[in-house]
């Protein structure tokens, strides 16, 4: 194995642990807002589901890019530049404590590096809008009317009932609902960092051409996932569990009920939506079903604007590092030395106020920001 | 550029479906259940239903609920 292809796999585990604390919020925001589960039981459930996620599914990313770039002017070099750019913008976006989508942020680390690679023409534009900006905005509208109308029937339905009982019972089925949402991101996210490994093995020749994952790299990636997932990534948790409502049990279980309904439709029917997104809208709409000026839609604009930057900003630190891992060996190395020091830099900047499970729930009751505003 | 409005529209409307009918099943299960519990103050609401009558409500949303659930489980294991 040469340098950059261990540099590939180095980086592709890197970026699914990324990828795992990004996305613990995704199922546990608004069961460990609510309380349905402890924090720290909260996501080691959801480390040890993607785990068993990972191993389930059998269905491989056969494509890297998803046709987004020329998948033939793919090389070790061009996924080391995108794992780079994709890593850098998770960590600067977890840092700011914002749910963005892992994959559109290794679209985009993909495409800038194959910019630099092969030029503009290796790029398919069309492609870009159709699955990546489309998704983008169609997710959190169909997630969100669907939470939204559920938390509707809920709360119409739920008066009826004695309130420790609706209570306790929704906290109860949360975590039936958040874990099926942790497992079925672990069924999807696991598996493209395995089709990374594997594509990058099969270029350089240690795979024949249509060998699916060996064990060692299922393995890996589930633990590599699960990991991450079960550090938890208590910024996110606390923006989407406390940020964009004051989230109740019902809420949290329409929400998560939703999410989870909408991802395996979506998956299995065929009109890919981005998973992050689905979440993200599916809170807003359970949080504008019980009350809509409860909603913090300031938090919203931000968030839009995180996942509108996503695909470029990851595009070009990815051309950057593709540029530099170009010149050889050298290059290579100073690229993952300088990444290293500037996740070191980011994790150092996060010590300053940290969030973890003792205090991820503590958020000051901030007057709710006024619709439009 | 080719949008699949269609299959779009079917993901809508089934997830729609699968939520709204999960969540609806295990709140009104939620209600039957408590029936089963005295009022916590005089002034309460009377319970929706009977205590048998709730239970075995209950019971029967439930079971289709968890019905639903474990549809969404196969499809996760299949794929």
């Amino acid at each position: 194995m040469t340098v950059i292809v261990i540099a590939v796999i180095v980086t592709a585990l890197m970026f699914d642990f990324t990828n795992g604390f990004h996305d613990t919020a995704n199922a546990m925001a608004t069961s460990i807002a609510t309380g349905a589960l402890r924090p720290k039981v909260a996501v080691v459930l959801a480390g040890v589901l993607n785990l068993i996620g990972a191993f389930l599914s059998v269905a491989v990313a056969k494509t890297i890019s998803s046709g987004l770039v020329d998948e033939a002017k793919i090389t070790p070099v061009v996924i080391f530049g995108g794992l780079v750019g994709a890593i850098l913008w998770n960590l600067l976006t977890w840092l700011l404590g914002m749910p963005s989508s892992s994959s559109h942020a290794l679209f985009g680390g993909l495409i800038g590096a194959t910019w630099v690679a092969a030029g503009a023409s290796a790029i398919k534009f069309a492609s870009v809008v159709s699955k990546v900006l489309l998704p983008l905005v169609l997710s959190p509208i169909v997630a969100g009317i669907v939470a939204l109308a559920a938390t509707y029937f809920a709360y119409r339905i739920a008066t009826r009932g004695e309130e420790g009982t609706i209570t306790k019972g929704f906290r109860l089925s949360q975590i039936v609902s958040a874990s099926m949402v942790a497992l079925a991101h672990g069924t999807n996210d696991a598996q493209k960092t395995m089709g990374v490994i594997t594509l990058t093995l099969i270029t350089v020749g240690l795979l024949p051409a249509d060998a699916g994952p060996p064990l060692w790299v299922i393995a890996t990636c589930g633990l590599a996932i699960a990991l991450g997932t079960s550090l938890g990534g208590w910024r996110i948790i606390q923006t989407m569990g406390k940020r964009i409502s004051e989230i109740q049990s019902p809420q949290g279980f329409a929400a998560e009920t939703s999410s989870a309904a909408v991802i395996l439709t979506s998956a299995h029917l065929g009109f890919a939506l981005s998973t992050t997104q689905v979440c993200t809208g599916a809170i807003f709409g359970a949080g504008a079903g019980r009350k809509l000026a409860g909603v913090r839609w300031g938090v919203a604009g931000r968030m839009a604007l995180a996942w509108l930057l996503t695909l470029p900003s990851a595009a070009i630190v990815g051309a950057l590092a593709a540029w530099v891992a170009s010149a050889g060996t050298l290059g290579t190395i100073v690229v993952a030395v300088v990444a290293v020091a500037i996740a070191a830099g980011i994790y150092i900047l996060s010590r300053r106020q940290p969030v973890n499970a003792e205090n991820v729930n503590d958020v000051p009751e901030a007057a709710p920001v006024a619709v439009g505003v | 550029m080719h949008i699949a409005w269609g299959s779009l529209g079917v993901v809508f409307v089934v997830s729609f479906g699968a939520a709204v009918a999960v969540v609806v099943l295990v709140t009104v299960a939620l209600v039957g259940l408590s029936s089963r519990v005295q009022p916590s103050s005089p002034d309460a609401r009377p319970a929706a239903f009977s205590s048998s009558t709730g239970t075995a409500l209950a019971a029967i949303c439930l079971a289709a609920a968890a019905a639903i659930v474990l549809y969404g489980l196969w499809v996760i294991v299949s794929a």
